[in-house]
């Protein structure tokens, strides 16, 4: 994930002094602190933390009073996970004008909180051990509607998508191109966007996008969702 | 019933038998005993050879029925434990089997019989006054309360032993014959006065007693059967958590020590770190029983790329992240696989540990073994390498290309080196 840091010019977004509003949603005051103290640390000024809570109804009340753009969510939650902040925020989430993104922070990798947490919603899971230079990327690429995978979440979707190989009802929605799949293993052996784009001769561009796209096939897993999701979207 | 428990301690010298409990407190013995376990517990209590107490109370009896009294009075009040002589009984060896319980043998019918009648004798004796007519009554109330105790009795064996939980028909049946027992002795004594005109009211009464009775005591009795059930169910969890919290603090405490005496080898507190970490995470993260011996020899593709990871990133220091998809058993050249990726996984650390995490991915398709070890070092070239250092090309290339697969070798886009080493399966593992 150290890689990561490479990307930093990629998004543009601090650069061009735009600031992402930020909420912390994490139990342990100590590592929102840290935090704070990281994201502060980088030296950019782009993102700034407007609110934190420490449980799910906290979460709730402050995601809503801030509107933010980017919520940064803990998995392990008092009151039901970051699996009921996401569920119960489905609405902010899908709002056209000013969305709620959520990029789960966590310090466990177990398959199933990570997959847990995409399927709610989440655009991106990261560690905790992650950089706060790497942070802010990903804050940065969430906000901009894009996809965020460390190496082990792609790891795990290849496994999810492996072990379902038995053909699927709706083939063309539940399985990964093969380009998704090439891009998705790039990710798990530990290279970052640019390099991907690189060594696929695609832009970074069309990675992030095969990346989004592998997340919405894992958060839907046939037709009916789609249309919601479509419609939930004003996309159709 | 007016024969007072003995407190024979202290009186009698301790039996000489070793494996005496060490608390001295009078049980019945639960092993190898014919009735109540009375006489055999009194032995091991007062260290004397069983057939003398038997002997003893055979010999009461027959003076005029009193040792069935007393030992009645024994077995209603002394609590079945492990006081008794020689219970390292050959038939309970194995701790699994206890007792004639379930099929009564004829000993033990036998002396029940002879207590019920020596009980009647001394009950004739003492209560042959005005009241002989209640006799009867008295002692079927008297065996139906001692039915609805020994059942009391038996299931706390049973959770003594931990053999509980067994659900039967038995154990309903017995105290429902108790009460049935006691229910006909105080009929029978309501009779006797004389008022069988009145009986049906009488009946009718006492069951509203008990239906009101129940219905007042009912929830209560619930809650607490609840509260109890909810208790247990806390104290197992409870103890797990300790469990796990035992070991957790154990092996914390010790890494913090060691963290504290090498405060100032920042290297070496990043290992111990890491270890820590890698415990806990098997811990809290990973299914039962996975990853908890690490000393286990691994016998899937996985579990040996996670293992000799391990063990690099403590021999080296530097962080190696491991990512594996699928996973299939290990054989000959998957063994050859590894180990070279073990080996490529040594030289990551050592020349491009210094770019950060070293990254591994091991993935199993079909029939197709993939493992990447990615470094972000300064990268080196292979033929630069001078030919002595038989390290890459011996211990990686030639490893692969001797067991059928494949290894490259390459630089990375963004610096650092990428060891790719590919290996195909035996098409019969197809399965796994």
């Amino acid at each position: 994930m150290s890689s990561e840091g490479a990307q930093q010019d990629e998004t543009g977004a601090a650069a061009e002094g735009r600031t992402v509003r930020v909420v912390l949603v994490d139990d342990h005051r100590m590592f929102r602190t840290g935090v704070q103290a990281e994201i502060g640390e980088t030296g950019r000024t782009g993102v700034e933390v407007v609110g934190e809570a420490a449980d799910v109804d906290q979460a709730l009340t402050v995601i809503t009073a801030t509107r933010p753009e980017v919520v940064l969510l803990d998995v392990h939650l008092p009151g039901g996970g970051g699996v009921e902040v996401l569920r119960r925020s489905a609405a902010m989430m899908a709002d056209a004008e000013r969305p709620v993104r959520f990029l789960a922070l966590s310090v466990s990798d177990a398959a199933e909180d990570v997959i847990g947490v995409i399927r709610g919603g989440a655009r991106g899971y990261v560690t905790k051990t992650i950089t706060g230079t790497d942070l802010v990327n990903a804050v940065f690429r969430v906000s901009d509607g894009d996809a965020v995978f460390s190496p082990r979440l792609a790891g795990f979707v290849l496994d999810a998508f492996a072990s379902t190989d038995a053909p699927p009802v709706d083939e063309d929605l539940d399985r990964l191109t093969q380009r998704e799949r090439e891009v998705l293993r790039l990710i798990a052996r530990g290279y970052a966007y640019k390099e991907i784009a690189k060594q696929l001769f695609i832009s970074v561009k069309t990675v992030e996008s095969h990346v989004s796209a592998v997340l919405r096939k894992l958060q839907l897993s046939n037709r009916h969702e789609l249309t919601r999701w479509a419609a939930a979207r004003r996309l159709v | 019933m007016t024969t007072a428990p003995p407190r024979a301690e202290s009186h009698y010298a301790p039996a000489p038998d070793p494996d005496e409990p060490p608390v001295r407190k009078l049980y019945r013995s639960a092993d190898g005993r014919l009735l109540g376990g009375v006489a055999r517990g009194l032995a091991g209590h007062l260290g004397l050879p069983v057939s003398w107490v038997r002997i003893v109370f055979v010999a009461l009896f027959l003076a005029d029925g009193m040792g069935a009294l007393l030992y009645a009075a024994f077995w209603f009040f002394v609590p079945l434990g492990v006081g008794g002589v020689d219970h390292r009984h050959p038939a309970t060896a194995g701790g699994k089997r206890l007792l004639p319980r379930h099929k009564p043998d004829k000993g033990q019918v036998f002396a029940l019989i002879a207590l019920l009648i020596g009980t009647a004798i001394v009950a004739s004796r003492f209560q042959l006054g005005q009241a002989k007519g209640y006799v009867w009554p008295v002692l079927l109330i008297g065996a139906g309360v001692a039915l609805v105790w020994r059942q009391a009795d038996n299931s706390r064996r049973a959770q003594w032993l931990e053999l509980g939980r067994r659900k039967g028909v038995l154990p309903v049946l017995r105290g429902a014959a108790g009460v049935l027992l006691v229910g006909i002795g105080v009929t029978g004594i309501v009779v006797l006065q004389g008022s069988v005109r009145h009986l049906g009211s009488v009946l009718q009464a006492s069951l509203a007693v008990v239906v009101g009775i129940a219905l007042l005591a009912g929830p209560y009795l619930v809650r607490i059967t609840q509260d109890l059930s909810e208790e247990r169910l806390m104290r197992i969890r409870a103890q797990e958590r300790a469990e796990v919290a035992a070991h957790v603090h154990d092996s914390v405490l010790h890494t913090l020590t060691l963290i504290q005496r090498n405060a100032e080898d920042p290297r070496e507190v990043a290992r111990l770190a890491r270890a820590q970490e890698r415990e806990l995470r098997a811990w809290l993260y990973k299914p039962e029983g996975r990853g908890k011996e690490e000393d286990e020899e691994p016998a899937t593709v996985a579990e040996a790329v996670r293992k000799s990871a391990a063990e690099v990133e403590d021999d080296h220091g530097v962080p190696i992240e491991v990512v594996a998809v699928g996973d299939c058993p290990l054989d000959e050249a998957l063994d050859a696989q590894m180990q070279a990726a073990r080996e490529a996984m040594v030289n990551a650390a050592k020349y491009g540990g210094e770019g950060g995490a070293v990254q591994v991915f091991a993935e199993v398709e079909g029939l197709t073994v993939f493992v990447s070890v990615r470094d972000r070092g300064p990268g080196f070239d292979l033929d630069a390498v001078p030919e002595d250092r038989m390290g890459v090309r011996e211990s990686i290339i030639g490893r692969m290309e001797r067991n059928g697969g494949t290894a490259r070798l390459r630089s990375a886009p963004e610096g650092g080196t990428v060891v790719e080493l590919e290996m195909e399966r035996p098409a019969k593992e197809r399965e796994t």
